[in-house]
This record gives C-alpha cells, structure tokens and sequence, in this order.
C-alpha cells in the first residue's frame, strides 16, 4: 500500500462520513419542517408520548437511583482522604444535574427508544408499509417522524428532571441511612447548592439527547436496507450514531453553559 | 380526445450498474385491466412503482390521464393524485399497529377523503364483507389473520376510496391454490364491478387468465410482447412460450 492510496482511503472514508452528516442535517432540517406544517396526527404523538416518556420511568428511575447512591459513596470514600466527606450532597447534586442525569438518561434513552424507533421504522420499510403510506396519500416524515422527534423534544427534558431529583435521592439514602449524614442537612446543602443555570442546563441537555436519540432512530430506521440483516444494521447504527452525538453534544453543551 | 390512463414511453430506470428498466413502452386504456408478466428481478414491482412515483425514473415519460407523473410540485396535488390510485402489496403491508378497520378506512380516516370515524367504519365493515370478511374481524390486529386474510383486508383497503385506478402487486403470492383462486376471481369481480383500470404483476399463470385483459412481458428492461390474454398462447414469442410453459429450455436464462 502505497502513501497515496493510504491517503486516499482516509479522505475517502471521511467524505463519506461528512456526506453522511449532510444527509442527517438535511433529514432534521425536513423533520423540524414537518412538525410545524400541518397535517398533524395527534393519535400518533400520544402514542409517541406514552411509549417515549411514561414507559421510560421506570429505567430511568432505576438507571438514576443507583448512579445516585454510588456517587455518594465515591465522593464520601474520595473525599475522605483529604478530610472534605462533608461535600457529599452539594457533589452528588452538581454531578447528577449538570452531567449524570442528562447523560445516563440521554444514553438509556438511546438504548431503549432510539433502537425501538429504527427497528419498527426499518420493518416498516422492509415490509413495504412505508411505501402503502405514500399510496395512501400520507407523507411518512409527518406520520411516523415529526411525532416521535416532538414527544422526545418534549418528554425526555421531563426524563432527565425526575432522573436528577431521583439520582439525589439515591445519594440522600445512602448518605443518611450509612454514612450518618444528617437528613435536614443534606437537603439544605443539596438546595442550597444548586443554581438556576444547573437546572436550566440539565433541562436543555435533556431536549436535545432526546431529540437527537429519535431522529437518529427515525433517520436509520427510514434507511435500512432489506431483510432482517437490514433491520439489524439500521438499529445497530441508530443507536451507535445516537450515543456518539449525545456524548458530543454533551461536551459542546457544557461548554456553552459553563465556560462562556 | 380520451387519453390512455397509463402510458409510459421510453422509461429508464438503473440502480448503481443494474440498468432494471431499459425503454419502457406501455399504454394501459380506461377501465381495461393489464396484466404485466416477468421472471423474478426484471423490474415488475420498480415499473408499478415508478408510475405511482414512488421510485422516480431517470429518464422518459409516464402519464396518468394524460398528466405526467412528478409534474404536480404542490402536496394538495400530489394528494389528489395518489386519492386515484389503491394498491395490493405483495405482503399485504397492512400497519401492525392499527386494527383491520383501521386499515381498510386509513384513507377515511385522514387527508382530503376523510369522513367521520363511525361513517369510515362503516364503509370498512362494508368492503371487509365485499371481499369475503365477517365483520367481527374488523377489530382483530393483523398478526392475528392468516396470510389469505391479509391479502383480503389489503385488498379491501386498497378498493375502500373507490380509486379509478388499482395495482396488485403478486396478489397470489404466498397463498394456497384455493385461496389463489378466491382472491383472483375478487380481483376480477372488483374491477369489472367498478369499472376500475387495472394493473398487476406477477409469474402466476392462473392469475394471468383469470384477471386479464391485456398482458404485457417484461424481460430484459423492455416489453417484449403486449397483446389481448386471448392471443397469449399464440403469440409467437419464444420468450412469451417459454415463461407459459414454465420450461427450462428457451432464450430466457434459468440461471439469472
């Protein structure tokens, strides 16, 4: 292999990702258009809703609660080596809003709805139920797309506050119930601490994993390829694709809300 | 002048190196159902397709009614054309989510044809009988029928806008020889009953001669022969023989 071809090959490889953000941006800038033209299809936004928000409670409260409990124990154990185990709650409540929370529930998210959303849409159109859409006078991008990027736009912002107040209480029983925290005290530093621009942040965050988490499900799911390795591969990728541009967006998030 | 409702002249479509469809030639006339005949990969389902818009082609013309496909911009438009057409999807592609009548009434339900929910159940119960369900399976999920079943409520759904124009893709693939026949003597029924214009592909010998006016042999990307069903066995094709008789031995590859 010459250095030529080597090079080649990378700038290959890199045009064909950038072609492929080009075609993601495009695929949000239509879905973006869709949800702001009518027809709209509020029978599918609820079922989007219910199955996006309500019954992702469950995992994220599970996902947050012992996140929670194992941050207490780590700061306590950490910060015990230099006589500061008292910043327990005020560590536990800046780590769960501004970067846990967000972060674990974007990803659970991604886990649980991005992949969900590119295997149904991929069987859509492996079995020929998106084109039956098309013919039956129905723009898919309205019916299948714009509701589901709207209920995450919508819910997964919810997710995130239930799972930083979870993921604090998490802390708050491990710190009182075995590291002999007083329990006034604790809420009063946990309170105390936090500040509107943490709140807003882990809010902001969470609209954006969620949106990014369904349009990658959808973008991948309308995609795929045939059959099932088809299916496989679209929700494979959705949710390799919807993790890599959480955590990014994560790291450019908090750039702008904490370093500007 | 009274146009064809369907003709395609010279139509080109290729996908990477595969030119599928090389010319296309097809004129289908009002209220006569053609049937287009091919092996397996020839392009049957890309030609149905490309007139509904669905696959764009690259090049030559297709026109409904005298209007070429793709040259409305508007959705109102593209609404109103696709409101003329029903289709049979080879696999049913009835929506897992949604009950049978909420199949059968997709297009009641929403869009420029929409009609109040008890009127749209109505019609659906009405064209679940006409094609030969009882209407207590109107609330049954699709997993929950047998494959004849589906092609039914696809069927049903296909025929539930009264479109002017309908496409079966491969209605009989998949089904035994009896319900084969069930869904082919409908077929026929529908048509003539509503004076629809028809077009189905598929390799189904028996459901040539059962739902055919005309039929057409797609192979190698171009119609190679058109005709009345009637003039089929006699067509003097050595491709047309070939693919009636089913043998081996002919100028139509059997390894493709």
């Amino acid at each position: 292999m010459t250095p030529v071809s080597v090079l080649g090959a990378i700038g290959q490889a890199a045009l064909g990702r950038l072609a492929a953000l080009g075609r993601i941006t495009r695929f949000a800038a239509s879905t973006f258009s869709h949800m702001a033209r009518p027809p709209f299809y509020p029978r599918e936004f609820a079922v989007a809703l219910l199955q996006i928000g309500w019954l992702s409670l469950p995992v994220v409260a599970l996902t947050a609660i012992f996140t929670g409990g194992a941050l207490a124990l780590q700061i306590y154990a950490g910060g015990a080596r230099f006589n500061a185990e008292a910043v327990v709650p005020q560590i536990v409540a800046i780590g769960m809003v501004r970067e846990l929370g967000p972060v674990l529930v974007g990803l659970m998210i991604a886990a649980r709805v991005t992949s969900s959303i590119a295997a149904e849409i991929a069987t859509m159109k492996v079995t020929e139920q998106i084109d039956a859409l098309v013919t039956l006078s129905t723009n898919p991008m309205k019916y299948l797309v714009a509701p589901r990027v709207l209920a995450a736009l919508l819910t997964v912002p919810v997710l995130v506050g239930v799972g930083d107040i979870i993921g604090i209480l998490g802390g708050y029983v491990v710190a009182t119930e075995t590291l002999d925290f007083n329990a006034a005290a604790y809420l009063k530093n946990t309170v105390n601490f936090l500040e509107p621009r943490d709140i807003i942040s882990s809010l902001v965050k969470g609209a954006a994993f969620g949106t990014i988490a369904a349009l990658m499900g959808c973008y991948f799911g309308m995609q795929s390829g045939r059959g099932a390795q088809g299916v496989g591969q679209a929700t494979k990728s959705s949710v390799e694709a919807a993790a890599i541009l959480i955590l990014a967006a994560n790291f450019a998030l908090t750039g702008v809300f904490f370093s500007l | 002048m009274t146009h064809p409702m369907i003709e395609m002249s010279d139509v080109h479509k290729t996908f990477g190196s595969n030119a599928v469809l090389r010319g296309i030639d097809l004129t289908i006339a009002r209220g006569t159902s053609m049937v287009i005949i091919g092996g397996s990969g020839t392009g049957k389902s890309v030609m149905l397709k490309s007139v509904l818009g669905l696959i764009p082609q690259d090049s030559g013309r297709i026109a409904v009614d005298g209007k070429s496909v793709g040259s409305g911009t508007g959705s109102a438009e593209r609404d109103a054309f696709l409101a003329r057409f029903g289709m049979l999807f080879q696999g049913g592609a009835l929506f897992d989510s949604l009950p049978v009548w909420q199949n059968v009434a997709f297009r009641l339900l929403r869009g420029s044809l929409a009609r109040p929910r008890d009127e749209a159940r109505d019609i659906a119960i009405e064209k679940l009988r006409r094609v030969g369900l009882k209407p207590d399976v109107a609330d049954r999920l699709p997993a929950e029928l047998s494959g004849g079943m589906q092609k039914r409520v696809g069927l049903a759904r296909a025929i539930a806008a009264e479109p002017e124009i309908i496409f079966f893709d491969e209605p009989t693939t998949g089904l035994d020889p009896i319900m084969a026949g069930v869904i082919n003597d409908l077929i026929r029924e529908i048509v003539v009953e509503m004076g629809a214009t028809a077009m189905t592909i598929t390799h189904d010998m028996t459901s040539v001669r059962a739902i055919a006016d005309n039929v057409a042999m797609l192979h190698g990307g171009k119609i190679r022969w058109t005709g009345p069903v009637a003039e089929m066995d006699h067509s003097g094709d050595p491709y047309v023989e070939q693919f009636i008789s089913g043998s081996a031995e002919g100028p139509i590859e059997a390894v493709r």
